[in-house]
């Protein structure tokens, strides 16, 4: 009984906001430019399901190719920053203030060096998501048990030894974790680009409907960014628990 | 220590450390961990080392593994001076450290695809390594879990894999840095007897680090006391207890006496500090 509720309570919730939504619009009659009603939003979608469902496309394989970019750098530089102690401590600060600027005003200077179009979009994409990746295996790497290290250097292991061996697939489960993070980043920030300068993709498509003041196609949008977000998400959360299926089992058994 | 035998041949103990003072160098200023300490061990020896907590016994685990090199003095094993990881040494901690994505199996035989000349044979001997892993596992009653995953097994039976991981290669010297500490008493005095009879069995050297003075006296043929900080070997105490030794010595008034000896030197250092 219970599980079943539980197993049905997303579902649940995301149908009860609608409904709230539709209710709120319909008993105050808000004016449909400011906050169009979940069925117009329907309509819209409906009415225009060609151009949508092709600029989603254009926005999932720009983010696909940033992520993917990301992931291959990420690990790179994780393992090169996971590495020493030194230049852990040497790159972190440069890493926190690139992180620390937004990306929204990276996209022009992109726009200067590759003009409108694609590029710019994978680009951002790439530089949102890469930092988390890079966190995540230094951390995983940083965080080995000294004592391990030990008893593996004192029967003559380089580090490269110990990286293979004990670094590296203990840093799994952090790269896992943090890869379903990774791609909604991904994801933002390929958004970003396409709204300010692009010619296709969901973000484009947005500002276009925005101008002509066609709110219920900028708002099938906004779900469908949600919808495409919640989906990668998933994607990578099960691989996560595919891939690293001993670290949930023995960080249970810990807890018990 | 080079010593004479009465035919006049020199010999030199298995384990010789001379003289040794150790500075670990803080963001305070150095702290001496280690002053002028003198430690031999024969072949085939099992030594205990016990002290007060901070007296660095762990740094002379260190020491003579070779992870560390000393600031004064040296350590000769086997006859040749420590100058880096010592390869013949096995080594286990109070936490057993298992890889939790490997196999029981495969975390025994982590050194072996470390260490040379196993390193280089692992792939086309395997199988008759994990025969040899196998028998090791059922030597610490733990026959038929190699392909368990650690997380399955109690904290006992954790210590005894880490304990088969630290002698499959062989090693001629077994390094134990308290690691019964975190185990319920029952299982700990279970644990002695698994670790006496892998040591009656294939004979190799021990050095145990512990703050148990039962367990030492229990298990080793010679206990060395260190003061606190900085460490140093204020006695050495030969245990002369008859072997094999069972359990129940322990309330024998010999051992007993030893234990007592042993407390009242190590309240004695405590107090100097």
């Amino acid at each position: 009984m219970t599980s079943t509720l539980e197993r049905l309570s997303p579902w649940l919730f995301t149908i009860a906001l609608f409904a709230i939504w539709e209710f709120v619009c319909r008993v105050f009659s808000v004016d449909p430019f400011i906050l169009p009603a979940p069925s117009a939003i329907f309509a819209a979608m409906v009415q225009y399901w060609k151009p949508l469902l092709r600029h989603s496309f254009v926005t999932l394989w720009t983010t696909a190719a940033g992520f993917a970019l990301a992931v291959v750098f990420g690990i790179v530089l994780g393992l090169i920053v996971g590495w020493s102690r030194t230049i852990y401590r040497g790159l972190y600060p440069v890493m926190i203030g690139f992180n620390s600027i937004p990306k929204v005003a990276v996209v022009p200077i992109l726009i200067v060096w590759f003009g409108i179009g694609e590029v710019p979009a994978i680009l951002t994409a790439f530089l949102i998501s890469f930092f988390p990746i890079v966190v995540n295996i230094a951390t995983g790497l940083a965080t080995m048990e000294p004592e391990l290290e030990d008893v593996l250097r004192a029967l003559g292991a380089s580090k490269l030894d110990i990286m293979l061996k004990v670094g590296i697939p203990r840093a799994q489960p952090y790269l896992f974790g943090s890869l379903k993070v990774a791609i909604t980043l991904a994801f933002v920030g390929a958004v970003v680009s396409e709204t300010i300068a692009a010619n296709a993709g969901l973000g484009f498509l947005m500002v276009q409907a925005g101008s002509n003041f066609q709110m219920p196609l900028v708002f099938s949008g906004l779900l469908l960014l949600a919808v495409e977000g919640i989906l990668m998400y998933a994607l990578f959360a099960e691989i996560e628990r595919r891939m690293t299926r001993w670290a949930f089992r023995s960080s249970m058994s810990a807890a018990t | 220590m080079p010593g004479l035998l009465l035919d006049g041949t020199r010999v030199t103990a298995f384990i010789d450390i001379a003289g040794v003072s150790l500075v670990y160098k803080g963001a305070g200023g150095g702290v001496l961990a280690l002053q002028d300490t003198t430690l031999a061990v024969q072949r085939g020896e099992f030594a205990a080392v016990v002290g007060p907590s901070g007296c660095g016994k762990s740094s002379l685990m260190k020491l003579v593994t070779g992870l560390i090199p000393p600031d004064k003095g040296q350590i000769d094993v086997d006859g040749a001076r420590v100058a880096g990881p010592l390869k013949i040494a096995g080594m286990a901690f109070q936490n057993p450290n298992l890889l939790p994505w490997r196999t029981v199996i495969d975390n025994v035989l982590l050194p072996l695809e470390i260490v040379e000349p196993h390193r280089s044979r692992f792939r086309s001997n395997r199988k008759a390594y994990v025969e040899q892993a196998e028998q090791l596992l059922a030597t610490v009653g733990l026959k038929g879990f190699g392909q368990r995953y650690p997380w399955e097994l109690s904290g006992g039976m954790q210590q005894r894999v880490s304990l088969c991981r630290a002698l499959i290669h062989q090693p001629a010297l077994l390094m134990l840095d308290e690691p019964f500490g975190a185990l319920d008493a029952f299982t700990r005095e279970e644990l002695w007897c698994v670790l006496r009879d892998l040591w009656q069995k294939i004979g190799f050297t021990v050095i145990l680090v512990t703050h148990d003075l039962r367990e030492a006296a229990f298990l080793a043929d010679t206990i060395h006391v260190m003061s606190a900080r900085p460490g140093r070997v204020v006695m050495s105490k030969r245990v002369d207890l008859p072997r094999p030794r069972d359990l129940d010595i322990g309330f024998t008034p010999q051992f007993v006496e030893i234990v007592h000896e042993l407390r009242s030197k190590i309240g004695e250092v405590r107090q100097q500090s």
